[in-house]
């Protein structure tokens, strides 16, 4: 059973930030459930306790990031837009791994303890398709049957990466309810989960859900902090002025701040999506703009009315368009780790071009965001050192940017 | 604790059936909120034991699809809270049958938990069925309906360790809400057959702990048959997607058509001429 009594109150003070466990982040995260799911989360629970400390499984893990997903991802120091920004940007590569993200990594990790738990079939949600895409592609690796659950919406703006999900062996099962995006797509997957859970696992793409999905998703990222740290103290001498990811759920933000959780001097930064702007109600400021609630099992900052009906999120980018956020993110906020920031969709693009156009390099949209964060940043902070997260790669986004920036020719256009 | 208090009125009304109760579950506010109240006192007037309202939400991560549809057509056509509330009031002013909602736990907690019971209370509410809220994240809702006299009313599921199970019972008052649901390739015999085991060990662990635990089961029930052949194992059987299909699909009349033949599954032996069992979808 869930332990209750420890709250976040014992992990303030003097105790390393690093590290935390589940189910916990001061008031936030826990495991609120239904009854039919309890048996397979505490069976979860018990299993990545022991994968955790187990030096095979750890090694085994190791062996695919490095192997497969082709980890360390490198750290690129972005020239031409650092001379243009004013401050020095370094990018984490993630956009290099295998399948086009960090998704990879978490996907690996949960795969590898679907295995030891004996399940044979992997379901995920997927918001941009990079994570629904990670799945398919460990269940091909693993020889395990794979559905993905993803908002009608998002299979329509995301239509190349249902393609690759099919391509890989995966169903695809477009979600009609609610928002039809991916927090419904959670619902979908949750609602599999109680009526297969003996056979399956739900593979959760983010930093998100109750315990021990965001420990385990924040532990299976945590190489993308550790290797930046590393490189960026080999590259600069140093540690850097501030960390920038973007966050929706948080794992690829949670991933890369761990590891400087514990640095005092180094500013976290996350950047919500604030869509068509934050003064509109348009929008997915979870933490900016929402209020402590539940959601998909957990406690955390959500956006949702006087009646506590989750409220329908905003923006351009499918991966950030979730009402919630991790609530580790929650707790960083509430004791002043990290920030939370908002780039609209706009903002968010004007980057997208500039750093496509300065490094030959397109983002995905998500860390698009990002990198408007560290622009931004750049201008109040001449000459800082900036290290940027580049969570994802940009093909899945190309017909959206085409469309944004009217690229396309008519034909294109009507597609 | 909540066995040192009297039994409340669900509880009391459970056993005035003879441990053959009926509940019925209902989506607040559907399709509109007087042809809900009209849906409910049908029910009462149907020989229905209690009745449970479901608060539409806007992430019902335990409904089916026939509960999902008509709840979100309910949102959409502007449902408020404040509606419950209205409609709990209309409702206990027509008839005395124990009304239960079943929330998801973030509108209670967004309403200030405290203040949902003592408004809920005074609306004529018996208690709460808390489909993602356990006993173990309760204690300020246990606090709260204690202190208005409400029932609380935790799910068991048959993957529910001992332990678990354990908790629910200590937790619960009114009835056990016992749940088993229908893998893609589930029959209705198998589902059948894990709710009875599942009504057997709750039996067992409430004997153990000195408790006369009632269990009332939600597995797709849909015909008068189905109703005789749980209440074989247990003591109340809840029926939900049927009542709400017949609701949508043919209005008050379909529903008092249904609930009659439902009614019939109560009586000891049940239909003269029992109804084909076919495949049900879950509560």
């Amino acid at each position: 059973m869930t332990d209750t009594s420890t709250t976040g109150a014992d992990r303030t003070g003097t105790e390393r930030l690093r590290d935390q466990h589940g189910p916990w982040y001061g008031p936030y995260g826990g495991v609120y459930m239904p009854e039919p799911l309890m048996a397979a989360i505490d069976e979860l629970t018990t299993c990545y306790e022991q994968c955790r400390t187990d030096p095979a499984f750890q090694a085994e893990f190791v062996r695919l990031s490095r192997d497969y997903t082709g980890r360390p991802s490198l750290l690129t120091e972005a020239t031409r837009l650092s001379e243009q920004a004013g401050a020095r940007i370094l990018l984490k590569r993630e956009d290099l791994n295998h399948t086009g993200s960090h998704k990879i990594n978490n996907v690996l990790g949960q795969a590898l303890v679907a295995q030891r738990l004996g399940k044979t079939r992997l379901i995920a949600e997927t918001g941009a398709g990079q994570h629904g895409v990670a799945t398919a592609t460990a269940a091909a690796l693993f020889g395990m049957e794979c559905v993905v659950y993803m908002g009608e919406v998002d299979t329509e703006r995301q239509a190349l990466n249902v393609a690759r999900m099919r391509l890989l062996g995966a169903e695809v099962v477009p979600v009609t309810s609610g928002s039809r995006t991916l927090k419904d797509a959670i619902n979908e997957g949750l609602r599999d989960w109680v009526a297969n859970v003996d056979t399956t696992h739900y593979l959760m793409g983010t930093v998100a859900g109750p315990h021990p999905f965001p420990e385990m998703v924040r532990d299976f990222h945590r190489a993308i902090g550790e290797e930046a740290r590393e490189q960026t103290i080999a590259m600069t001498g140093g540690l850097p002025d501030a960390v920038l990811a973007c966050v929706g759920g948080g794992s690829n933000a949670m991933g890369i701040f761990d590891a400087f959780l514990d640095d005092e001097g180094v500013r976290l930064i996350g950047l919500e999506a604030a869509g068509d702007g934050a003064d509109t109600e348009r929008h997915a400021l979870s933490i900016e703009r929402g209020a402590p609630g539940l959601l998909h099992g957990m406690r955390t900052y959500l956006l949702q009315d006087d009646d506590g009906q989750t409220l329908e999120s905003h923006s351009i980018s499918a991966g950030l368009d979730y009402p919630g956020v991790g609530p580790q993110h929650a707790w960083l906020h509430d004791i002043g780790r990290a920030e939370y920031l908002p780039v609209s969709d706009a903002e968010a693009m004007d980057a997208f071009l500039a750093l496509t156009r300065a490094e030959g390099i397109i983002p995905a949209i998500e860390s698009a965001h990002a990198v408007a964060g560290a622009l931004r940043l750049a201008k109040e902070q001449p000459g800082s050192t900036l290290v940027v997260s580049l969570s994802g790669r940009g093909d899945k986004d190309v017909a959206t940017a085409g469309r944004w920036f009217d690229m396309l020719d008519e034909g294109a256009q009507q597609q | 604790m909540s066995h040192e208090q009297a039994p409340s009125t669900t509880e009391a009304a459970i056993r005035a059936t003879g441990t053959r109760a009926l509940i019925g579950y209902l989506p607040v506010g559907y399709p509109d909120q007087a042809t809900c109240v009209e849906a409910v006192v049908a029910l009462a007037e149907a020989g229905f034991t209690a009745v449970e309202l479901g608060v539409p939400y806007s992430d019902p991560g335990m409904d089916g699809p026939v509960i999902q549809a008509a709840t979100q057509a309910t949102l959409e056509r502007g449902f408020r809270l404040e509606e419950l509330f209205q409609t709990l009031e209309a409702i206990s002013a027509r008839t005395d049958i124990p009304l239960l909602v079943m929330t998801y736990w973030n509108p209670v907690l967004r309403y200030g938990v405290d203040r949902f019971a003592e408004r809920f209370a005074a609306a004529g509410g018996a208690g709460l069925i808390t489909p993602d809220l356990t006993p173990e994240n309760a204690a300020e809702w246990l606090a709260a309906a204690k202190r208005h006299h409400l029932d609380r009313v935790f799910l068991a599921a048959p993957s529910s360790s001992d332990a678990r199970l354990d908790a629910v019972i200590d937790a619960s008052t009114g009835f056990v809400y016992t749940v088993s649901t229908m893998g893609t390739t589930g029959t209705r015999a198998d589902v059948d057959q894990a709710a009875r085991a599942l009504a057997d060990r709750i039996a067992a662990r409430a004997e153990a702990l000195g408790r006369d635990t009632l269990r009332c089961v939600g597995v797709g029930i849909s015909t008068g048959e189905h109703v005789r052949q749980v209440l074989d194992y247990a003591d109340g059987a809840i029926v939900g997607s049927a009542l709400v299909r017949a609701l949508g699909e043919g209005g008050v009349p379909a529903l008092r058509e249904l609930a009659a033949s439902l009614a019939l599954g109560t009586l000891d032996g049940g239909p003269a001429t029992p109804a084909p069992a076919e495949k049900g979808i879950p509560a």
